[in-house]
Order: C-alpha cells, then sequence, then structure tokens
C-alpha cells in the first residue's frame, strides 16, 4: 500500500499532532500548522486523533495512489482538488492533482489508518528545522513513495461502506474547516504580553490598531509582519525566556514576528503579545500577503475562545463518527 | 529557577505537557485539551513546589563529560579570543576546560544548551557578524557562557574547539546529550582521540 509523489508542491509535509514533552531538550511540539483541519481529515477517513497526514501549502502536489484509498481532504480551498471536506474513495491507480490554494492556505490529506512514518520522539510530523520525523526528516519529493498500513485498501473498503448518504465515490453531506477566512483582515485575539508595557504607547496601539500583512519571508516556524514599526524606548536587552506558540516578538528592526508550530523553545526579544490558541490555527491558514487585525483581549477570553473551540469541534467530530458508525 | 523546574518535574502535573527552564523564565506549557483555570492551576503547580524545599543546585543533573580537541582547523577563532582577551592562544584550551559549567537552559534548537560558569578571562562578546554555517560538534564562547552546536547552524560565538560526540539524535534513548541542571566540563584531547571517539559515534 503506497502513495507515489508525481509532484511534491510547495511545501509538502507528513504532520501529526506534534511531540510533547521535549521542549525542555529544545525540541519543539511542532506538528500540522492547522490542527483543527487535521483532526477533521482524520475523523472522515475514520482515523483516530493520532495518525498522521500530508500537510499541503500554497501549491498542491501530484500523487498516485497503488490501491484503492479513503482520504479526505480539509482546510484551504485548492484549485482542482477533489471535493473537500468530505471522505473519497481514490480507486487503485487513480491519480490526484492538487493545484494553487484559492481560498486559505494549507490543507490537510489524511488516508484511512494513516501515513505510516516512524514516530521519532512519540511523533510521526516532520521537524524541518531539525531535519527528524515524518519523510525523512524533510519535506516530499519527485519519485517518493509514502508507505501505508498494510491493510489499508480493506479498511479505506470497510469504512466506505460503513458510511452513510453515499454519492459515487463519496458522500452527499460534507464537514467544513472552521478556520478558513471568510474575509480579511482576519481577526485574531491577543493579549498583551510581558513585554508589553516597555513599548511606546504609540507602538502598543498602533499594535491592536493597524492591520497587518503577512510578509514573504514567514514560514513554519513564523510569520512576520509588515506594518507600523513598533519601537521600545528603552531598548534594552533582555534575557532568553521560553516561547510559546503563537507568542508575538518583536526585534530590533520593529517588524513583529508570530511565532507558528515550529518555532524556537526559547527567545530572546521582547514580547508585546500573546496570540489566543484558539486563534493560531485561523492564523495558519493565511498565506504571505494575507492581512491580520489583532483584537485586544484578556486571558480570560481566550480560554473562553479555546474551550468554545474544543466544544465546537469536538461536537462535529462526534457528528462524522456518527456518519461512519455502519 | 532550575531548582523550581526539577521540583515541578518531580511533581509531574497531569495538565502540563512541558516544563521549561530558561534565562528568563519559566514555562509551563498545559495540555490545550485542560479545561480549567490555566492561571489558578499554574498558582497552586508553583506554591506546591515551594512548600517543599527546592533540591539543592549539588543534587541537581548529571555529570557529563565533554571531549574537545581544540586544534587550529575546529578552533576558527581562537586567535580572535587570544587578541580579544589579551591571553596567549595556548592558554585558551585550560582556561576553558579547567570550569565547571552549568546548562541554564536549551533553546535556539534541539539539544543547543546555554551553558554558564565561563572563567571571567575568556569573556569576549559575539562577533560581530555571525557565520552562516557552524559545523556540528563546535563549542564556542561569548560573555560568560559556552554552547556546544548540535547541528551545522548558523552562529555568532567565537569557535575555539570541537568535540566529536553526537550532541543531538532524535533516535537515540537519550535524544540530548545535556539536559537543563546538567554539570559540564570539558576535556581537552588530540586529534588521533577525536577521530577514535568519532568512529565510535
Amino acid at each position: 500500500m503506497t502513495i507515489s509523489v508525481l509532484r511534491p508542491g510547495l511545501l509538502t509535509t507528513v504532520q501529526d499532532h506534534g511531540r510533547h514533552g521535549f521542549q525542555h531538550l529544545g525540541v519543539i511540539p511542532g506538528g500540522a500548522m492547522d490542527p483543527v483541519s487535521l483532526s477533521l481529515a482524520n475523523a472522515l477517513v475514520g482515523n483516530t486523533a493520532d495518525a498522521a497526514a500530508l500537510e499541503i501549502t500554497i501549491l498542491g502536489p501530484e500523487l498516485v495512489f497503488a490501491e484503492d484509498t479513503l482520504v479526505a481532504l480539509c482546510g484551504a480551498e485548492f484549485h482542482g482538488a477533489l471535493p473537500r471536506h468530505r471522505p473519497v474513495l481514490v480507486p487503485a491507480g487513480g491519480k490526484l492533482s492538487i493545484g494553487r490554494a484559492q481560498r486559505g492556505a494549507r490543507a490537510y490529506l489524511a488516508v484511512a489508518g494513516g501515513i505510516s512514518v516512524e514516530p521519532a520522539l512519540g511523533s510521526r510530523s516532520t521537524y524541518l528545522p531539525g531535519r527528524f520525523g515524518g519523510y525523512q526528516g524533510r519535506a516530499l519529493r519527485r519519485g517518493d513513495v509514502l508507505t501505508l498500513r498494510e491493510d489499508a485498501s480493506m479498511l479505506s473498503r470497510q469504512r466506505f461502506a460503513r458510511l452513510a448518504r453515499k454519492k459515487g465515490s463519496s458522500v452527499q453531506w460534507r464537514s467544513p474547516s472552521p478556520t478558513l477566512p471568510e474575509h480579511e483582515p482576519v481577526l485574531v485575539h491577543a493579549m498583551p504580553a510581558q513585554d508589553y508595557e516597555s513599548f511606546d504607547s504609540a507602538s502598543q496601539r498602533a499594535f491592536f490598531d493597524s492591520v497587518w500583512k503577512i510578509a514573504p519571508e514567514s514560514n513554519r516556524m513564523g510569520f512576520r509582519f509588515t506594518g507600523p514599526s513598533l519601537a521600545r524606548p528603552q531598548g534594552d536587552e533582555i534575557l532568553s525566556g521560553p516561547t510559546c506558540l503563537g507568542s508575538v516578538q518583536v526585534p530590533p528592526s520593529g517588524a513583529p514576528i508570530a511565532l507558528m508550530a515550529d518555532h524556537q523553545t526559547t527567545g530572546g526579544y521582547p514580547r508585546i503579545a500573546e496570540i489566543a490558541s484558539a486563534d493560531v490555527p485561523r492564523l495558519a491558514q493565511l498565506a504571505p500577503g494575507g492581512t491580520v487585525h489583532f483584537a485586544r483581549c484578556t486571558l480570560e477570553t481566550s480560554v473562553e475562545l479555546r474551550l468554545d473551540a474544543r466544544r465546537r469541534l469536538d461536537a462535529v467530530l462526534q457528528g462524522i463518527a456518527w456518519e461512519l458508525r455502519g | 529557577m532550575q531548582r523550581l523546574a526539577a521540583a515541578i518535574r518531580a511533581q509531574a502535573p497531569a495538565q502540563v505537557l512541558d516544563v521549561v527552564p530558561a534565562l528568563g523564565g519559566l514555562a509551563l506549557h498545559f495540555d490545550p485539551a485542560f479545561d480549567g483555570s490555566v492561571l489558578d492551576a499554574a498558582n497552586a503547580i508553583v506554591e506546591a513546589a515551594s512548600k517543599k524545599r527546592l533540591p539543592d543546585l549539588g543534587d541537581l543533573g548529571r555529570e557529563v563529560e565533554v571531549p574537545v580537541c581544540y586544534d587550529d582547523e575546529f578552533g576558527p577563532d581562537l586567535d580572535e579570543v587570544a587578541k580579544k582577551a589579551g591571553l596567549a592562544k595556548k592558554d585558551i584550551p585550560s582556561l576553558h576546560s579547567s570550569a565547571e559549567y552549568r546548562v541554564l537552559m536549551i533553546g535556539f534548537a534541539p539539544g543547543h544548551a546555554y551553558m554558564g560558569g565561563l572563567d571571567a578571562r575568556l569573556a569576549v562578546p559575539r562577533r560581530a557578524s555571525p557565520r552562516a554555517s557552524v559545523p556540528a560538534g563546535s563549542v564556542a564562547i561569548a560573555n560568560l557562557q559556552a554552547v556546544v552546536y548540535p547541528y551545522a547552524i548558523s552562529g555568532g560565538w567565537s569557535v575555539i574547539g570541537r568535540t566529536p560526540l553526537t550532541v543531538f539524535d532524535a533516535g537515540r534513548s537519550r535524544p540530548s546529550l545535556f539536559s537543563p541542571g546538567d554539570r559540564v566540563r570539558f576535556v581537552a584531547i588530540d586529534r588521533r582521540q577525536f577521530q577514535e571517539i568519532s568512529e565510535k559515534q
């Protein structure tokens, strides 16, 4: 059971929900940039939450499936791709060509049984800066052959047979990702961080009042923003401290950087804000050129947003499990 | 910071996935599925840890011995450090390897340990322009700290030697040679020993 890579796309990597418990050794959890869409994709093919899928970025890959494979593509809308947000049975020898992203930046292609790569430090996620995890610690290239579970094709047919309300090789229902931007600028909640007060008042206002544009040199480690320059009256150096997914650092250039999935575990730049964790997956769906507005919130609001997003996702996952009950 | 981190780690609070000590703070990373108040939980954890006596610094971490070859080829900045520090070049290895270091924090890259304890006579500022790529295993110094580069990565510290040890390997049962709180000693070796140890890695 394999998937062959005819064209790798811009940055296609194996990802799951990341590796935890190693940050004190400098190893970040990493994992899917948009874990909500990954969870949906896994659920739609009947996988457990820990299965690994392909993260597809901005320009999609072209893949050939050796045998019948149940797949689901969730997240960003890509040109020419198969119907999104629903299970699709790709027949043996079937080719899947995913073009350019039309809306959003990242999609997740899950297959029944998951992508079988050897876990590294408890996760199948590709950690590009460390060159380990996933498929040989790197993004996919032309000619790569991904291995699936031995019984993946049997599993695919069984699970497809159990699906309710079928039509052809797919179903008549869909379960959309809630992380796709409806309109821009995307509203992202953020709270003032520990170094917020050290920025001058114009910079404090500018951070929450401006529309920020995502710069081209953004990647899985961090999103850089262009907009007004943020300044600290006393430009004193700070001690390196632990960082967090969604921390917004401001290097001496004055242009903020939001730390994304593969960020470093510690950092020595002052932090102006922390993005609410519920909103990080929505930020991850923006490509360079996309625009963001930061809405100031409290820690309490951020917790509410996270719990609310969790409850809504759980309800959707239960609904999908119901369709797959057979 | 190290003592508090060790005490919290010993408590092993279920909802905390990562305990990360750093120079400027200590992070508790919570399970995203945790549905209580993170602030209250963090306070309770720190309070419980501080109620008991924190572990002594002397009991923290392991002792790690790091063989270092200080040959010119491995230490391209030896001359520069000697000049900046006003020392004879031949004194650098002995000054560097006679101190005991403490891993203060791991960051920047997997296994990339920042160690305090450098002899003040060797304290030179970071180099004006960082190198685009420093070879894996390079031993470097800046200010009052020492580092060992786990991978070939960019870096602005002064490189004075190289260890043949593999600093980080995700496939190893103990992936990182260093952990926060470890006590580290550098031991000078020659080229032949470097070669022998390299081959065993």
